[in-house]
């Protein structure tokens, strides 16, 4: 798990998408226990109530839940969940970032559309 | 309640005022990161605190306790200073326990643990220590000591990397495992800036600054652009710092509210980027 501490983006932030990204390529499967918040704040050197923050919200969100005095789980269907989150936010805010790019590059909606497809027959 | 209330606080020697007129809350439980450049007072606050120096003026309550000659108080807090006050001819497992008869919850098995980790042999003589590692025995003085308060006054000096992160992980599990106060005081901010929950910036005897990291790192930015650009931006707004290098400029900025304006920033096609604590604190302590 990687944090980038010159990222605009705040810690807690990525702590919470890092835990989804874990989840997503299946390193923390579904009802299994994933790091304590103790392990997470002392091995990335971050202040607990930043790492308590970042599991929060996805505790709020119904992909980890609390056994207690056991440790926090990793939600049954969280990762379908994860996969809409991230979908969403694919669109709201990839695509759209892709879209200001190729104005400013004067790239037509077609040229994209051709250069996906382009890109999907080389691989 | 809060741990510690500065109220209105003043040190003068002679005709230099080392410390002006400071009110401050340090509350409970929390990691606090008290930042300024050299001279601008830090010390001379912890002195005040601990009560090694007497105030011009003000008071200082430690849970609602005035520090004033109150050893029953001060034997909560332990403070770590960069002086060696300790007695040289002993031995490192001698001034453990030498520590120990003041601060009688000093757990002596986890000091000689810390020692065990960070490579310190217990029986060396606190005079023939170097600097790196004089630092790291006061340090794990205080980790060990069990009190409730601790104040680190520039912990890490003469640590080299590995020792540097040793001590930030083992503040850490120090702290989640006892909750406790603690004060870091240090000239490597960002280092130490993620594990802070809230910093304190001092400057020529005043508090200039005191909130959350969290917040503090929403609130502040940088913005960078086309200077006519940059220049729109900043219309009527107050920005900490600025640096040229061409027809490109980037701004520092420390908001008031925690909004930034998105939209223009948009507009104007300015790219945004994270202001590091250091570039703050060089910032508002120029």
């Amino acid at each position: 798990m990687q944090l980038d501490f010159n990222s605009e983006k705040p810690i807690y932030i990525q702590l919470a998408e890092a835990i989804e990204d874990d989840i997503l390529k299946g390193i923390y499967k579904e009802e299994s226990q994933i790091i304590s918040t103790t392990e997470l704040s002392i091995n990335l050197k971050i202040n607990p109530a930043t790492a308590g923050k970042g599991v929060s919200i996805l505790v709020n969100e119904g992909i980890l839940y609390k056994k207690r005095g056991v440790g926090m789980f990793v939600a049954k269907g969280a990762k379908e969940k994860v996969l809409q989150k991230r979908k969403k936010i694919f669109c709201d805010h990839f695509i759209l970032s892709l879209l200001n790019e190729a104005k400013k590059l004067n790239i037509s909606k077609n040229e994209i559309i051709n250069m996906i497809e382009r890109r999907d027959n080389f691989e | 309640m809060s741990k510690i209330e500065i109220k209105s606080l003043t040190k003068q020697y002679g005709d230099v005022v080392a410390l002006d007129n400071v009110s401050l809350d340090i509350e409970r439980n929390k990691i606090y990161g008290l930042l300024g450049r050299n001279g601008a007072g830090k010390t001379t606050l912890l002195n005040l605190i601990t009560n090694k120096l007497f105030p011009t003026a003000g008071e200082v309550f430690i849970d609602g306790e005035n520090v004033k000659e109150n050893d029953k108080v001060l034997n909560n807090v332990f403070y770590m200073f960069e002086d060696n006050l300790y007695p040289e001819g002993l031995r490192v497992k001698e001034l453990i326990r030498w520590v120990k008869l003041f601060y009688t919850s000093l757990d002596v098995d986890y000091a000689k643990e810390l020692c065990d980790k960070f490579g310190l042999n217990t029986h060396s003589k606190i005079k023939s220590l170097s600097t790196g590692y004089s630092t790291i025995c006061k340090d794990i003085l205080a980790l060990t000591s069990n009190a409730e308060v601790i104040l680190l006054d520039e912990p890490v000096l003469g640590l080299d990397a590995n020792h540097r992160d040793l001590l930030y992980k083992e503040i850490l599990s120090n702290y989640i495992k006892q909750p406790k106060t603690i004060v870091i005081s240090t000239h490597l901010i960002e280092e130490v800036s993620e594990i802070l929950e809230e910093v304190i910036i001092i400057k020529e005897g005043k508090i200039i600054l005191k909130d959350t990291v969290e917040d503090l790192m929403t609130r502040a930015y940088m913005i960078s652009g086309e200077a006519s650009k940059v220049q729109q931006y900043i219309k009527n707004k107050k920005y900490i710092g600025l640096e040229k290098m061409g027809k490109y400029q980037q701004v520092t900025i420390l908001e008031e509210s925690k909004k930034r304006n998105t939209q223009l920033i948009n507009e104007l096609d300015l790219e945004v980027s994270k202001a590091p604590l250091q570039k703050l604190f060089i910032n508002l302590t120029n």
